[in-house]
């Protein structure tokens, strides 16, 4: 099968160097595609253990397991590692390994600058890394590690812009004849339009960024010096951005269920939709605005704060509510064949619901869940969500890459306790912030009941920790001696689902 | 008796793949977004400024732009009329590449070089002339960011014209895509140069 990524020849006369070099100078878009994928997956065990620390820390207020003076950086580092570390190349990683594959392009338009992209961003990320050890992340104390984290921030949002363009253009240039837009894979649908999100977005940022740089190197007087990070890249690092970035786990599950199902999709369109309302989260993005609604007052001044809340908060949800609901309609037919990535997915999906939701009720006023850790769960339960999804994308189109299987019992079990893990971490942020548990602190007055919620919390990444081990370890034993694939996982890796 | 010899009916048709023109329109969307949110802040900043009295005293001024700052408005102005020329002349690089003429072509080409090269030089000597310090002040910080982003911007679409005339001069004449999407990167640059000379430039 031409899917399998296989070792060419030259590549094993030339040793291990050659090797080395064939896989850093490769154009093939599976090898682009793990590349950045298997990166990923290093900073996502080190913010997920960042995580498991900190929720340790908050356990008891006294507590002297962080440096006090770290903690600031370290829930920092928490933040952008999870967003540009972890969700936004495991994400573009996937669809480079997986979209060319399946509109029947044999190569990645502009396979080299994309390529060239995730240098960009490994580059990018180590700096950023290298700048949070030396206190220099937002609010940090060493002027000249902060302005490493800027240079860094911006090889990052450089590098994701270019893999984004890389995926845009083969899906727009590169079908197979005849494959219209609306014939191409729901997944590569949600490929799509998580890169043109991307390619709007990120510019913004760095557009911020460049101002911040520039004053923060010579005056530090107009944007509020290392706090002004905060200040004005800040929406970067939370909702709506987010969102933008679990686009592609309803492009997963509906490709997992569509393979399932064998096509048997009602109201396939109906899908494409659903990806497309969740896009509307840009719109807030780009503006920088939350659309908070406060719920008390003149019914006028209610009305004129709900229809923008509603539009700007309530969309996205609708979007992921219809593939769900979409996705549970097609496993209604009796012909279904399980699959154990569905697992994974379909939870992945519902912890990105669940995140989207507990945002809502975050931008209600009255509610004053701001700046207390309930913001952070909405975080949690989002990009773990994605990550979860993510294993369960890894689990489907993985034998497809590399033509061996994944065994189905461990992965049905991760990620079922990988769902356990991620309510277990952020559920109890969500009561935490009811009794206003303030955020990004370990010490002083944590609220009430806080030591039990926070041991929960904690146990939950604890859980979580292990799942991405596991699943780390799996993938690697899998693929070195898995069980061959058959031909019919092939027959559906390019099915119009 | 048919002379027509028996075939098989052709296949779909295949979708042209202008890559170079969807990568360019991408790229110019991201310029768009990268210079409009530097010309938000720019606004926000420059309606938040404080009020002060007009030197006559007849009026109340935004305290934006420092008493002692003077904008050169011909370097300015003729920066925004070059720019102007440069997508006639690229739009002339199409039509020749359209008609198959490489020396038109590489002819069209080079003239948009020159007037990049003059925008740059331009720039350069606004900032000479205006002789001001980035720490001066927060207009001086945001005047020097963007607009050396924005020649960025030309310095990347200078790249870009210095590829199509090499390809132009190798005879390339199946490159029209390459020379849509050098034109459409310049319309974009132009679009958005624009905006900010208005802003900047012009309202200050």
């Amino acid at each position: 099968m031409t899917a399998v990524d296989t070792i060419s020849p030259t590549s094993s006369g030339a040793g291990i160097f050659g090797l080395v070099s064939e896989w850093l100078m490769t154009t093939s878009h599976r090898r682009i595609g793990r590349l950045l994928v298997a990166s990923s997956v290093f900073w996502m065990l080190l913010v997920v253990l960042v995580g498991t620390l900190l929720s340790v820390e908050r356990i008891s207020s006294t507590s002297d397991l962080v440096d006090p003076t770290s903690t600031t950086q370290l829930f920092s580092f928490f933040r952008v590692g999870l967003i540009f570390g972890v969700m936004a190349p495991m994400t573009l990683g996937l669809a480079l390994a997986v979209v060319p594959m399946q509109i029947g392009s044999q190569v990645l338009a502009f396979a080299r600058a994309a390529l060239f992209g995730v240098y960009l961003w490994i580059f990018g990320m180590v700096i950023v890394g290298v700048a949070y050890i030396g206190n220099g992340g937002p609010g940090g104390g060493d002027p000249q590690m902060v302005d490493l984290f800027l240079v860094g921030m911006a090889l990052v949002v450089a590098g994701l812009i270019v893999v984004s363009a890389s995926i845009a253009t083969t899906v727009l240039t590169s079908r197979r004849a005849g494959m219209t837009l609306i014939d191409a894979p729901i997944f590569v649908w949600s490929s799509l339009i998580t890169s043109i999100s991307l390619i709007l977005t990120l510019p913004v940022m760095a557009g911020a960024l460049i101002y911040v740089a520039v004053d923060h190197s010579y005056a530090r007087a107009t944007f509020g010096a290392t706090d002004g990070i905060n200040s004005w890249v800040g929406w970067a690092l939370t909702s709506p951005q987010i969102f933008l970035l679990a686009i592609s786990t309803l492009g997963v599950l509906a490709q997992i269920v569509g393979t399932m199902t064998r096509g048997k999709q009602p109201l396939r369109g109906g899908l494409f939709v659903g990806v497309g309302l969740m896009s509307t989260a840009l719109v807030g993005t780009v503006t920088q605005s939350f659309y908070a609604v406060q719920l008390d007052g003149e019914l006028a001044d209610i009305a004129k704060s709900l229809v923008p809340f509603l539009l700007f908060n309530a969309l996205p949800i609708l979007g992921v509510l219809i593939v769900l609901g979409l996705c549970l309609l097609a496993m209604k037919n009796e012909k279904a064949k399980p699959s154990a990535a569905f697992v994974p997915a379909f939870f992945g999906v519902g912890m990105v619901s669940t995140g989207m939701l507990g945002n809502a009720l975050l931008r209600i006023s009255n509610l004053k869940l701001s700046n207390t850790v309930f913001e952070e769960a909405v975080l949690v339960y989002v990009g773990y969500g994605v990550i979860l999804s993510s294993l369960g994308a890894i689990a489907y189109f993985g034998p497809r890459i590399w033509g061996r299987k994944m065994p189905t019992i461990p992965v049905i079990g991760l990620g079922l306790l990988g769902a356990l893990g991620i309510v277990l971490a952020a559920l109890p942020y969500y009561i935490a912030g009811f009794t206003d548990q303030p955020a990004s602190r370990t010490t002083g007055s944590l609220g009430d009941n806080s030591q039990i919620w926070n041991s929960v919390a904690a146990l939950g990444q604890a859980i979580f920790l292990l799942v991405t081990v596991a699943f780390v370890g799996l993938v690697v034993k899998s693929s070195r001696d898995g069980e061959i694939a058959d031909d019919e996982i092939f027959e559906t890796a390019q099915a119009n689902v | 008796m048919s002379t027509t010899a028996p075939a098989l009916n052709s296949g779909p048709k295949i979708a042209m793949r202008r890559q170079a023109l969807v990568l360019t329109g991408l790229f110019s969307a991201a310029s768009a977004m990268l210079m409009g949110s530097m010309l938000a802040i720019w606004l926000q900043f420059r309606a938040n400024a404080p009020l002060r009295e007009s030197s006559d005293g007849s009026k109340m001024l935004r305290d934006w732009l420092p008493e002692n700052i003077k904008i050169p408005e011909v370097a300015t102005n003729t920066m925004m009329m070059t720019i102007v020329i440069t997508c006639i002349m690229a739009q002339w690089a199409i039509y020749s590449s359209r008609r198959s003429d490489s020396n038109h072509t590489s002819l069209a080409l080079g003239v948009v070089l020159l007037t990049e090269i003059a925008m740059i030089n331009a720039q350069i000597a606004v900032y000479l002339q205006m002789n001001i310090g980035v720490r001066d002040s927060s207009y001086t910080m945001m005047f020097y960011s963007i607009t050396a982003t924005m020649t960025a911007l030309m310095v990347i679409g200078l790249g870009f014209t210095l590829l199509a005339m090499f390809r132009s001069f190798a005879s390339r004449v199946s490159d029209h895509d390459l020379i849509c999407a050098h034109a459409v990167y310049w319309y974009s640059l132009t679009v958005i140069f624009a905006a900010m000379w208005f802003v900047v430039y012009v309202q200050k």
